[in-house]
């Protein structure tokens, strides 16, 4: 966006105060529209006609430096591209890298709708919600149209994930798209050699379409402009992901000078979301240990810089839940509140015999504990100590999770424990065994120290619930 | 000449079910007449239907080429209605000839280089000796600046037994008796660049060992290996002066790494043992800007040259605060290029926090929403190397490490994203088609 304070953007609101957006002011709502926390469409006023003006100019200078396009239709579509800035604590990264996983038309039928079907239900839970991915690359390896319009329809059947349909013939790619044009797929790809025929395909069927040139930026930049000037604006950019030595560290040259040109130098022409393809991998390592190792590899680096969609081909468990979390603590917002609401909370059905548990407000030690009993179906309590947004070992030793905290966060819940339970039994984290006395002297309650890790949580209530 | 009657049309396509297209009403009979070839028909047709209708003739028509009905040999010719003409006139003849270019970032300042280890030329008893920092950029911008030095991996070995992930633990059964052995197949099996002896044992809450026996490991340490080495103590603020103080001596002139120098400590008595004895420090501080620049600030104010600091902002595991480790790093490498010279030191990471994280070690996950997390003698390294490479990418120059095969893998990737690794020539113009 090229606006850098509220200020700025306030000289363009109605500047009448109405509160119609929600907020109290047009300033307020100014720092919401900067920090791209709410939509400009929600100030109702400016988009009468005496504004008409004002709203379209700012409508251009909110836009997000690099172009946002939508994939996928319904409740699992997703947006790519949208970046505004080169690190993230300059403001936030805002459309996760979108990891794609794929599948080929010469698969057999019933191992095709298994790799859907796992790419589709893969979840992990994390801070609070699930891990999820984004979407699924339908390869042509048969170049036979007829049998890529079969496998994009059984797809299709199968997920409600967005596609990227792949292949460099024309002919293959409108069998997709008269099958999944209204699916609003991406398309894969345009090169120096089909550009035109594919172009004509993306006006026919109104659909996003990817540029290749591999280790060509002049050849990508002629594309994108091309494209352009025959009204086809949302683009995708595959510069290449050539997978080993000079050329690899080459590719992420040219991620690195794409990226500086659009944010840094505005350049528009080229300011459109970067593909990587880290499945190239797999054309060089024979053992699939090595090529999904290095598969990751390659995707953590260019989920830091820069791709904003990628197609990857390991669907190795370990492999997916590492690539998945990076690109969660990647583009997570840092200005995010990283701490839960201190109290206590009632998990399941609890009764005057259901377990206790301590721990702190800290949003990632809240939620791994709360969905490890949660899972578990255990019923019981959970006490959570205000320890100012720190986990339990850091707040152990900060001085932030005391025994005082505790009786204080006790007295100060809404749900009296000392009435809700009858066995005044406390389970607290192991790693605050060393506060065990003392919490029974403050708290004058039983102290039982769990385990370690909250995720043995069930384990030791069978060994240890109910207290003798 | 062909004839489709627009009623008859859609009467065929409601057979097949299209639904949106019950909604189009055509006023009138209209008849689209088409002579093969004929484009001046188009023109025609847009006159007597209208723009819009003409669009909807042309769908209709595709779709009743897809679903079979004999049209397609009269919409093959330029026979085409304006509004799908138009756009197909749009298409270029030859792409625009565009050059790309952009500018590099420009900085002011570059970070220190710092060698670790010495040779008898600098009377020390090393064969190899490590350099790190240097950088006119953030890593791997090398289209910017080319990143002078790679990265070096330190792998860490303990003064005793301890508790280890299985997957690493596998590797290291046979020596964990032994810091010399340790050390040893560190370097010969696993090809460290450089060893951490850490030495826990001497917190007062594990063996108490005193200073003057640790300090023995260190001597084992250094003659089992000639690589330069980090000497760690057991993080008790108490008791780690005392410790390193006792260390830095006995490995007088080798130009250890002293890890490390906190604000929580007596940090002066460290940095005057790391110079009496000639060793670099480490100044570690806990994901904060400001104290690490006042820590550092204290260090130059005891006497510390700048060419013997090496900095720990501390690092989080993946998926265990790993964001804030790496914008800390990131933040503080962009600070020291533009011109913070209390902050451009080469950054040290303790990448083995990886293994902290229950993800990396446990069997399976103990949430039954949660898919398969895989097995953990894969997913472990991995998670190891992931945290190493993505600070490697923040700005990290120095990562202690655990499992050999994770410190082999981020030592191969960041050695290729530097540009020393030659490549395999791989043909990707046609990854689409191939078959794994
Ligand atoms: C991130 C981190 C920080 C961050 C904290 C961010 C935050 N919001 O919490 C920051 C940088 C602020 C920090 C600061 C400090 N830190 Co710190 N930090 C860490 C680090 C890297 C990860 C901790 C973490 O987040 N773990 C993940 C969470 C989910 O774990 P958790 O809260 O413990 O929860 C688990 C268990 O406790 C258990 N559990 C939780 N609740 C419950 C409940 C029950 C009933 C049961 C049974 C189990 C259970 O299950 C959970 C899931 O596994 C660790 C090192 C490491 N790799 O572990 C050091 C570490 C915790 N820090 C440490 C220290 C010393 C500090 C400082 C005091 C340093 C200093 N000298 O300034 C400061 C204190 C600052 C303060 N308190 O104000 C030490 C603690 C040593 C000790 N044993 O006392 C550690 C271990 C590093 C080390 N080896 O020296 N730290
Ligand atoms: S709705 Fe528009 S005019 Fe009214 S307060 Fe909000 S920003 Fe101002």
């Amino acid at each position: 966006m090229k606006l850098s304070s509220p200020l700025e953007i306030y000289d363009y609101l109605p500047k009448t105060n109405c509160g119609e957006c929600g907020e109290a002011t047009c300033m307020a709502f100014a720092a919401k529209l900067i920090e791209r926390e709410v939509k400009l469409e929600t100030c109702k006023p400016i988009l009468e006609d005496k504004f008409r003006k004002k709203y379209e100019e700012l409508s251009e200078l909110l836009a997000p430096e690099i172009k946002e396009i939508v994939l996928g239709v319904g409740e699992r579509a997703i947006k790519i591209g949208g970046e505004d800035v080169m690190h993230r604590h300059q403001l936030t990264f805002f459309d996760e890298t979108a990891l794609v996983y794929d599948v080929w038309d010469t698969m057999d039928e019933a191992d095709l709708v298994a790799r859907v079907k796992a790419i589709t239900d893969w979840q992990k839970f994390y801070v609070g919600d699930f891990l999820r991915l984004y979407g699924v690359a339908v390869r042509s390896t048969s170049n036979d149209p007829a049998k890529f319009g079969a496998c994009v329809r059984k797809v299709l059947e199968t997920t409600p994930l967005p596609l990227v349909l792949c292949s460099f013939d024309p002919k293959v790619l409108e069998a997709g798209l008269e099958v999944a044009a209204d699916k609003n797929p991406l398309i894969y790809a345009a090169n120096k050699d089909n550009w035109k025929d594919v172009a004509k395909l993306v006006k026919k069927y109104n659909v996003a379409v990817t540029l290749y040139a591999p280790a060509d930026l002049d050849l990508l930049k002629s594309m994108a402009v091309s494209f352009e000037k025959m009204g086809i604006s949302d683009l995708v950019l595959d510069p290449g992901t050539y997978p080993t030595g000079k050329d690899l560290e080459q590719t992420l040259q040219r991620f690195l000078q794409i990226r500086r040109a659009g944010i840094v130098e505005g350049q528009k022409d080229i300011a459109y979301p970067i593909m990587s393809v880290p499945l190239t991998t797999w054309m060089v390592y024979d053992d699939p240990v090595d090529a999904t190792y290095w598969e990751t590899v390659l995707a953590d680096v260019f989920t830091i810089r820069y791709a904003d969609i990628m197609i990857l081909h390991s669907i190795e468990p370990y492999a997916v839940m590492i690539q998945r979390t990076l690109v969660d603590n990647i583009y997570v917002d840092p200005r995010r509140p990283v701490q839960v609401d201190p109290g206590v909370n009632v998990i399941g059905n609890p009764t005057a015999d259901s377990p206790v548990f301590m721990t702190t407000n800290f949003a990632l030690t809240y939620y791994t504990v709360e969905s490890d009993v949660a899972s578990n179906n255990i019923d019981c309590y959970i006490l959570v100590v205000d320890t100012e947004g720190i986990g339990v070992e850091a707040a152990l030793a900060g001085g932030q999770l005391t025994s005082a905290k505790v009786k204080d966060t006790m007295e100060k819940a809404d749900i009296n424990l000392e009435e809700a339970v009858t066995h005044k039994t406390l389970i607290i984290p192991g790693l605050t065994a060393r506060i065990s006395g003392e919490l029974e002297d403050t708290l004058g309650w039983n102290i039982l120290v769990g385990p370690g890790d909250s995720g043995r949580i069930p384990g030791f209530l069978e060994e240890k619930w109910p207290p003798k | 000449m062909t004839t489709i009657n627009f009623q008859d049309l859609i009467k065929i396509l409601e057979k097949y079910e299209i639904a949106e297209l019950e909604n189009v009403v055509i006023d009138g009979d209209v008849e689209i007449e088409m002579l093969e070839g004929g484009g001046g028909d188009a023109a025609a047709l847009q006159l007597a239907i209208g723009q819009g209708a003409a669009q909807i003739g042309m769908n209709l028509m595709q779709l009743a080429q897809m679903l079979g009905y004999p049209v397609g040999a009269l919409m093959q010719p330029v026979g085409v209605p304006p509004a799908v003409g138009a756009a197909e006139a749009e298409i270029l003849e030859k792409l625009l000839d565009e050059k790309f270019s952009v500018e590099h970032e420009k900085y002011t300042t570059a970070v220190e280089e710092v060698t670790i280890g010495a040779t008898k030329a600098d009377g020390g008893t090393r064969e190899t000796t490590v350099t790190i920092g240097g950088e006119r950029a953030l890593p791997f911008f090398n289209y910017a600046a080319p990143m002078p030095n790679p990265i070096a991996i330190t792998l860490d070995c303990f003064d005793m037994p301890i508790g280890l992930a299985k997957a690493v633990k596998v590797h290291y059964e046979d020596v964990m008796e032994s810091p010399g052995e340790w050390a040893k197949k560190n370097v010969e099996k696993f090809g460290a660049d450089m060893v951490t002896i850490h030495l826990i044992s001497t917190d007062p809450l594990i063996k108490d060992t005193p200073p003057k026996e640790a300090a023995k490991v260190v001597e084992e340490v250094l003659q089992a290996v000639k690589v330069p080495i980090v000497i760690g103590g057991s993080g008790n603020p108490d008791k780690d002066p005392a410790v390193l103080e006792a260390a830095a001596e006995v490995a007088e002139g080798e130009r250890c790494l002293i890890a490390s120098a906190n604000l929580n400590m007596d940090y002066e008595r460290i940095a005057k043992a790391a110079m009496d004895h000639g060793h670099v420090i480490l100044s570690w501080t806990q994901l904060d800007i400001n104290n690490q620049k006042t820590l550092n600030r204290y260090l130059f104010k005891a006497g510390v040259n700048r060419k013997d600091i090496v900095i720990d902002p501390t690092t989080a595991a993946l998926g265990y605060g790993i964001d804030y480790a790496f914008t800390n790093i990131e933040r503080m490498r962009l600070m020291a290029l533009k011109g913070d010279t209390d902050l451009n030191f080469p950054i040290s990471c303790g990448i083995t926090n990886a293994w902290g994280a229950r993800e990396a070690w446990m069997k399976e996950s103990p949430l039954k929403e949660d898919s398969d997390w895989g097995p953990r003698e894969y997913r472990g390294p991995l998670f190891e190397i992931i945290t190493g490479l993505t600070l490697g990418v923040a700005g990290g120059d120095l990562f202690m490490m655990m499992h050999p095969g994770a410190a082999a893998t981020v030592k191969e990737i960041t050695r290729t994203l530097r540009g020393d690794v030659e490549a395999k020539p791989v043909p990707i113009d046609d990854w689409v088609t191939l078959e794994v």
